[in-house]
């Protein structure tokens, strides 16, 4: 029982202390995190409506294969990556392993079938009267597809949070690409993975309860702004 | 009209965004170095005055010995600091390295409960000690992950003629933090270096049962990467780096340096 609460104590002397440290990891966190899920789901959510939309020679397969992506694991993407961004990689040249850049880039690639493939789902939860029925009533194809993502937007929404999860709670790619360094791509969940090899466990822990507070925040802002755009 | 300021917006954004991803303009040098080094709290009192007097950022990256010289050898980093003696002269005979140059050392000691139930405390020397282990089966936790302390402690299973097998032989692959730890929970041995053990005493109830042998001793050398087969390592930021952590300045911090009141490593250029 002490463990836990000695965890909680750190874990609130963590926040309430104000150290810089502490602040610029889960600053790295959140904007490593929030970058990787904004391209993504730009890219993401397009794909997931165009696959829903349009039928073509292998939809199932894609499908599938979007299904078992979902499953990547996070240190796969991280050695695939670090084997294209090392010196003697492909990109090597361009210099961005160890840097956040790589991690928002392999972090990407983590999430992208995850919101490609809830957006599907998304899309075709949707009533499918909706296109009918705006071009009954004369919309041209872009107001159509404005009104029906935003017909679908709670389910979108859904799937940039589970994007976002992942992004932020995997360490994986975090440690290969980004190689952990203090004030620069130390991410909370690296730095989780640091404590505890340190034997750190209460401190380890407390970073975790940080990062869930984190995240919880995060949420709390994405239900306000999908209220706001009721 | 409108939509070019959107996109000139946009561009805005996504650049603003984007740049501080990247380490542009900044004078960083790689350090590959090992988790005990950088466990022990060292690296970032030795590293800020040089970083404020050279105007150099030192990026350390913390992993095992295996890992640290696979790095450099794939021309990741622009430096190691490792304790590996056999693996660092091997790196530099395959060319990777250009110059090993000591820095510091302290020791390895053997770890293991209170009681010390196979009596490693009155064993004549370290072979005797490490078979008692053995000759018992009493649980060990080995490394397990190609680190300087695994690579030593199958060095030392090695020269007492002892393959370590069956159930009392734990591979954890974990840190030396966290083997410590492991051990205290299951009342096991482990090889630990003094640095780490030192920093991790008052978590544990762990003590020392076997300390001294000159085999135990622990050196740390930085090694110069060769750039001739890597050209765009930062060989004379590496060059600084070395000079001061060897100059009178990095040799007086590290001696100086002091968990609980104790002193974790011993400088070696200058003493």
């Amino acid at each position: 029982m002490d463990y836990f609460l000695q965890a909680l104590g750190a874990a609130s002397t963590l926040i309430f202390s104000f150290d810089r440290d502490i602040y610029i990891i889960v600053w790295t966190s959140l904007y490593i995190s929030l970058v990787a899920v904004i391209l993504a789901s730009l890219a993401g959510i397009p794909l997931g409506l165009l696959v829903h939309f349009r039928s073509f020679p292998g939809k199932g397969m894609v499908l599938q294969l979007l299904n078992t992506l979902m499953a990547l694991p996070t240190v796969v993407v991280g050695l695939f990556l670090y084997g294209m961004l090392t010196r003697q990689g492909p990109l090597g040249d361009l210099d961005i392993l160890y840097t956040p850049l790589a991690i928002v880039i392999g972090e990407c690639i983590l999430i992208l079938p995850i919101i490609w493939n809830l957006s599907i789902s998304a899309a075709a939860s949707a009533d499918p009267r909706i296109l009918a029925t705006c071009k009954a009533l004369g919309a041209s194809p872009l107001q159509q597809s404005l009104l029906f993502v935003n017909e679908i937007r709670y389910a979108l929404v859904a799937a940039v949070v589970a994007g976002f999860g992942r992004a932020v709670g995997e360490v994986g790619v975090a440690m290969m690409l980004g190689g952990n360094i203090n004030g620069f791509t130390r991410t909370m969940t690296t730095a989780i993975a640091l404590e505890t090899s340190k034997g750190e466990f209460e401190f380890a822990l407390a970073l975790g309860l940080l990062l869930l507070a984190t995240a919880f925040v995060v949420n709390l802002l994405l239900q306000r702004f999908q209220r706001l755009n009721r | 009209m409108k939509k070019a300021t959107l996109q000139l917006l946009l561009t805005r954004i996504a650049f603003t965004l984007l740049i501080p991803l990247s380490s542009f303009a900044e004078d960083r040098l790689r350090l590959a170095t090992t988790t005990s080094t950088d466990n022990s709290g060292l690296l970032a009192v030795l590293h800020a005055p040089f970083e404020s007097a050279a105007g150099i950022k030192v990026d350390v990256i913390a992993v095992g010995t295996g890992k640290a010289l696979r790095l450099a050898q794939n021309g990741d980093v622009d430096l190691v600091m490792v304790h590996a003696p056999s693996a660092e002269k091997k790196f530099i005979e395959d060319g990777f390295g250009k110059r090993r140059l000591p820095i510091m050392h302290n020791d390895f000691v053997l770890l293991g409960p209170a009681n010390d139930p196979a009596q490693l405390a009155s064993a004549d020397n370290l072979a005797d000690a490490i078979g008692r282990i053995a000759a018992v089966g009493h649980p060990f936790i080995s490394r397990g992950d190609d680190s300087g302390t695994h690579k030593k402690e199958l060095s030392i299973w090695d020269s007492a003629d002892i393959d370590p097998q069956g159930n009392w032989y734990i591979a954890a692959g974990q840190g030396m933090g966290a083997v410590i730890k492991m051990a205290d929970d299951k009342l096991a041995y482990t090889l630990s270096d003094r640095g780490t053990w030192l920093s991790f005493k008052n978590k544990a109830d762990l003590r020392i049962c076997f300390e001294g042998d000159p085999s135990l001793h622990n050196p740390y050398h930085v090694i110069l990467l060769n750039d001739s087969r890597h050209p765009h390592i930062r060989s004379n930021l590496a060059r600084r780096y070395v000079d001061f952590i060897r100059g009178p300045e990095g040799q007086r911090i590290i001696g100086d340096y002091r968990v609980n009141g104790l002193q974790l490593f011993h400088p070696d250029v200058i003493k």
